[in-house]
């Protein structure tokens, strides 16, 4: 094949060597990978998705439904459903055809095209409905395999991707004239402006005629000139290889800009794809036209393209897509591409116009060159394999001859592109004489210009880009624009009833399915798009939409509006998640949080688990010790000698002003007002429907301060739960909510000797418990820095929290581990500690509660204050369903079997002998081995549970049953005497 | 993603920084617990969904931290009006107004 290099718009002089399906190409610097291969004389890209049917190019830009190939760098830069037509070439490119095995030109899967007829319209819905049990084996394997296209790659994305915003006065979506011409218009008025288009260059379809002068200049040059301006303007931003994808509320418009993807040898430092938010006080949308293809019998043979694109693959990149080229057409500009191509050497052995009446002046030209046209004519067959090679056509008299091609180029006019406008939630409006959609009004501040408009002229186009940003186009002197008026939608022929004539490429949907889905009962669009999946491919029927609904809407009788058009969805064309995740990946999806003492357990060994957004240490393995070995001598430390554990992580608030007791009166459901200062309290907090939404020790420092703590996930809820209260409906309340969680390192030492550890460090308090009692709190010094120092216990043991600036924390941790290691103590974890306070039957909000558990369930109605008027919670406690008797409560559990432990979760039934469904009654809350009790312990809720004190109940596991034996939930020293030594 | 202005920071800013915080002027009565059951079950769990002119609670969180009111549309999703919290609920012939 040769290259008309004078012709290509694009081309760079470089010769660049790349594969497809493994066998080396030569292309020229600027070519797609399409044009490339095209030049090569390869027209077969790919297998269709259904019928496996040899496909090639069918456009030549981001509208191509069929050439999809899988380009690759390496094994995990594998990106699937590349289109040919959009992927420039670079040196050393590696691109594969899709969906074909073993090779592309004999593919076993092509045996689908002749079971065709029972793949039609409904396929899935007539055949996998019964028996359900196939389901599993026989249907979803099958669906599963068949569906998708390309192969995702199985490894992590080594790229990385960026983000950015933008604010600015006007963006404008597309580079073509329209676009062009509002951003110099716009500029000129000082504004700023960031003007994108999703290709290699800006110019749009002006890189692709070359019949064009403005000015004098040809569209190329004109748009260069146009560009260069731009470019020079400090208030302009020139955004190639950049696609508005999407257009969101407010005048927020999504971009993601391509930056390697054509690229050799990448930068590693450069960002794979940049996506942009930008915030426009207006949208100027201006993104062009697509044009349809015919729809007739065997159209997708490779060979047989848009009359529009096979322009491009010549004016752009200096291919002739063939020697000897048809043309069939309803709409004037395929006679502009065929004169084009006449004019490099092509043969256009003939024309055939659907229409019997065409425009006497082109069909002057036609007959000046020698070119025969047929009016009123249709293809009713073509011929070829894998390319086509000749074409039928018939004509009034119903005769019938045939062609020799080895290229077909095809137009049934223009679609003006609405996705964006559609995304802007504007209604299109039908016209009717046009038979087009035009974007309707939009309620936001943008507008569409140019061939997106349905403009034909390129004098009307600046006139109305000028006038969409207020200015004023300059006077242009244009010749030679050709028009782009005539256009039909629907099927051709009898291909209704006959052969395969393509509406949907991309899936595979023919004339004949939507046909078949209207006989079947579909009247809606809505309904015969998800029938047939016409449109629903990745292309989103760029192509295929107006001619399924035109064929529909001609069966139906009914005028086209009333049969629907469908709604466009963001992303106009597919778009990468690696855009979307950006930087937001690995350490940077979430914040890791880690206490000051941290970086010490990790040192000694800890295990940590993630506890919300927190990594906690779990428990501190010694040499040679597995998890339960630890856990257990963790625990027996902390019973017989002492612990000391890094509670830093609990919630915090700082609960202070006038009304603070008055406030905490109505936030938690206990009495405030008579505890004195220096004095702690177990607080329990509820939502409005009484149920409990977190629960924490809060020690009271003063009259008008108190030192709230929270579980460790709930803090922020519960701040925001606070605030809404205090500024929503006790605004007159003199308090203030400080977030102090990060600025408190939290120590908990506990166990018997807990008093004589931290003895000789703590200055101001005296620990002996007629001054520093049980649930107490004392603002005192440790280690000679500031600290607050409750007697609280969350093990059941004497117990300490020391609470010291979060910059002291590591150091007072290690002075108070000095004092602990000699005397046998040690460090524990959270699973030591959730043994711990199993043993004592002390709640873990949201895994002992569910959102559904009242403080009386949990039992803990004492700590409800009766007498208090008012409490969040109060009138919800009240709820009948929340006095009924059978409630869920929770309860403790002992399997007969001591040694057994239960699962969490696991349901809880009286009779296990009963058929299934068994009645439940419950289930296991919180389970674990106790190694002090030498027996396993459980919680769990159970209807009526506190009823059933000593009753058998089971637990019927997979393999097993598992008795157990409802007990108070309190198993470890159930007078509570060791707290109070 | 919503642009939203603060009627504390008499700003606009992006949605990322707020939270919804469910609907508008329901009122805690002083005396909750003499409610009656039907009183509650429509204060506490019943809430308008309308199409069109909705009032609701939005939270600056990560801003100013403070709460508000707006009156959004939820068609078009468009803020026709934000005010602060305490402020009284536009009149209906108001909400006609911000309408046009
Ligand atoms: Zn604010």
């Amino acid at each position: 094949m040769t290259r008309i290099p004078a012709r290509g718009s694009r081309l760079g002089t470089k010769t660049i060597s790349f594969t497809f399906d493994g066998k080396t190409y030569e292309g020229i610097e600027g070519d797609t990978l399409a044009s490339a291969l095209i030049a090569n004389g390869v027209h077969l890209m790919g297998r269709s998705f259904k019928y496996h049917r040899p496909r090639g190019a069918i456009a030549a830009g981001a509208e191509e439904p069929n050439a999809l190939v899988n380009v690759f760098r390496d094994s995990a830069r594998r990106q699937p459903n590349v289109r040919a037509t959009v992927q420039e070439i670079y040196d050393g490119l590696k691109a594969e055809s899709q969906n074909r095995f073993p090779s592309l030109a004999f593919d076993v899967g092509a045996v689908n095209n002749l079971m065709s007829p029972a793949l039609v319209a409904g396929f899935y819905y007539k055949t996998f409905k019964w028996p359900a049990k196939a389901w599993d084996h026989v249907y979803e394997p099958f669906i599963r395999r068949a569906a998708g296209l390309g192969e995702a790659p199985t490894e992590e994305d080594p790229d990385h991707y960026a983000n950015r915003y933008a604010h600015c006065d006007v963006v404008v979506i597309g580079g073509g004239p329209a676009g062009l011409m509002a951003a110099k218009c716009a500029a000129d008025k000082g504004n700023s402006v960031i003007v994108c288009d999703e290709n290699a260059a800006f110019g749009g379809w002006l890189l692709s005629d070359t019949d064009l002068r403005v000015d004098g200049m040809s569209g190329a040059e004109w748009a260069a000139a146009m560009v260069a301006e731009l470019q020079a303007n400090d208030n302009v931003r020139m955004l190639n290889r950049t696609t508005g994808f999407g257009y969101f509320q407010q005048n927020m418009v999504g971009l993601t800009e391509r930056i390697t993807d054509h690229v050799s040898r990448p930068a590693p430092d450069l960002p794979r794809e940049r996506m942009w938010q930008v915030r426009a006080g207006r949208v100027i949308i201006a993104q062009g036209a697509i044009e349809r293809h015919m729809v007739f019998p065997g159209n997708d043979l490779p060979g047989v393209m848009l009359a529009g694109a096979a322009q491009t693959f010549l004016n752009k990149f200096g291919v002739p897509v063939g020697e000897r080229i048809g043309v069939y057409t309803a709409c004037d500009t395929a006679y502009a591409a065929a004169f084009d191509l006449y004019e490099v050497g092509c043969e256009i052995p003939v024309i055939v116009d659907h229409r019997t009446e065409v425009d006497a002046q082109i069909l002057k030209q036609a007959e000046d060159l020698g070119i025969e046209v047929i009016k009123g004519g249709h293809i009713s067959e073509v011929t070829g394999r894998l390319r086509i090679g000749g074409i039928v056509v018939k004509s009034g008299a119903d005769t019938e001859r045939e062609w020799d091609v080895d290229a077909l180029i095809m137009s049934a006019g223009w679609t003006p592109s609405l996705h964006l406008s559609s995304q802007s939630r504007a209604k299109p409006v039908w016209d009717e004489t046009r038979g087009i959609f035009l974007p309707g009004e939009s309620p936001q501040a943008c507008i569409c210009i140019g061939g997106c408009n349905g403009t034909d002229e390129l004098a009307d186009v600046f006139a109305q880009a000028a006038e969409s940003v207020g200015g004023k186009a300059p006077k242009c002197k244009i010749e030679d624009d050709v028009s782009t008026s005539g256009g039909m939608s629907g099927a051709t022929g009898d291909s209704l009833q006959k052969g395969k004539a393509f509406v949907d490429y991309q899936n595979d949907v023919t004339a004949k399915d939507i046909a078949l889905a209207v006989r079947e009962g579909m009247h809606s669009i809505e309904h015969v798009k998800r029938y047939t999946t016409n449109g629903m491919a990745t292309d989103q029927g760029k192509l295929s939409n107006m001619h399924g609904l035109a064929i529909a809407a001609d069966l139906l009788d009914k005028p086209i509006p009333q049969v629907g058009l469908t709604t466009f969805r963001a992303p106009y064309t597919p778009t990468t998640f690696g855009g979307f995740v950006g930087h937001t990946k690995g350490s940077l999806f979430d914040p890791r949080r880690k206490t000051p003492i941290h970086d010490w357990a990790a040192e000694n060994g800890a295990e940590f688990e993630p506890v919300s957004l927190w990594d906690r240490a779990w428990y501190f393995p010694r040499r040679g010790e597995t998890m339960h070995e630890a856990v257990d001598r963790e625990c027996r430390t902390v019973r017989e000698t002492a612990g000391i554990f890094d509670a830093s992580t609990l919630g915090k608030i700082e609960v202070a002003g006038p009304d603070a007791a008055a406030f905490m009166n109505i936030m938690y459901t206990n009495g405030w007002d008579k505890l004195k200062p220096g004095r702690a309290k177990y607080g329990i907090m509820c939502r409005e429907d009484g149920f409990i939404y977190d629960d924490g020790v809060v020690g009271k420092l003063a009259a008008d301060r108190f030192h709230v703590t929270t579980t460790t996930g709930g803090a922020p809820r519960v701040l925001n739960h606070m605030e809404d209260y205090l500024q929503t409906e006790f605004p007159h309340m003199r308090v203030w909510l400080t977030s102090t969680t990060e600025q408190w390192a939290t120590i908990a030492v506990q166990g018997p000797r807990a008093r004589e550890i931290i003895k000789p460090l703590v200055k101001g308090v005296n620990l002996n418990s007629e001054s520093l009692s049980h649930m107490s709190v004392s603002e005192c010094e440790i280690c000679g820095v500031p600290a607050r120092l409750f007697r609280i216990s969350f093990t059941g043991e004497l117990g300490f929290e020391i609470n010291v600036a979060a910059d002291y924390g590591r150091s007072v941790w290690e002075a108070v581990w000095a004092r602990a290691e000699p005397l046998g103590a040690c460090v524990y974890g959270t699973e030591a500690m959730h043994v711990l306070r199993a043993e004592k039957g002390f709640i873990i909000v949201g895994q002992d509660t569910d959102g559904t558990v009242t403080p009386h369930d949990a039992g803990l109605s004492w700590a409800i204050a009766k007498s208090k008027p008012d409490f969040v919670g109060k009138r919800g406690l009240q709820r009948p369903d929340l006095v009924k008797a059978g409630r869920r409560q929770l309860v403790g559990l002992k399997t007969s079997d001591p040694k057994k432990v239960l699962q969490e979760g696991a349901q809880i039934v009286a009779n296990p002998d009963q058929p299934i469904p068994m009645d439940m009654l419950g289930f296991v809350t919180s389970s674990y081995w106790s190694g002090t009790l030498k027996h396993s312990i459980a919680m769990a809720l159970i209807e009526g549970g506190f009823d059933r004190m000593g009753e058998k109940l089971y637990v019927p596991m997979e393999d097993e049953t598992i008795e157990v034996e409802v007990t108070g939930s309190v198993f470890y020293d159930p007078n509570g005497d060791k707290v109070n030594d | 993603m919503l642009l939203i202005h603060c009627p504390y920071c008499e700003d606009d800013r992006p949605e990322l920084e707020f939270a919804n915080a469910g609907q508008a002027h329901v009122v805690r009565p002083s005396h909750m617990s003499e409610m009656s059951d039907e009183d509650f079950e429509g204060m506490f769990f019943i809430r308008d969904n309308p199409k069109g002119v909705n009032l609701e609670r939005w939270r600056h969180i990560h801003g100013c931290g403070r709460f508000f009111n707006a009156v959004r549309h939820t068609v078009t999703d468009k803020f026709l009006k934000v005010y602060r919290a305490g402020e009284p609920r536009p009149t209906d012939a108001e909400l006609a107004e911000l309408l046009k």
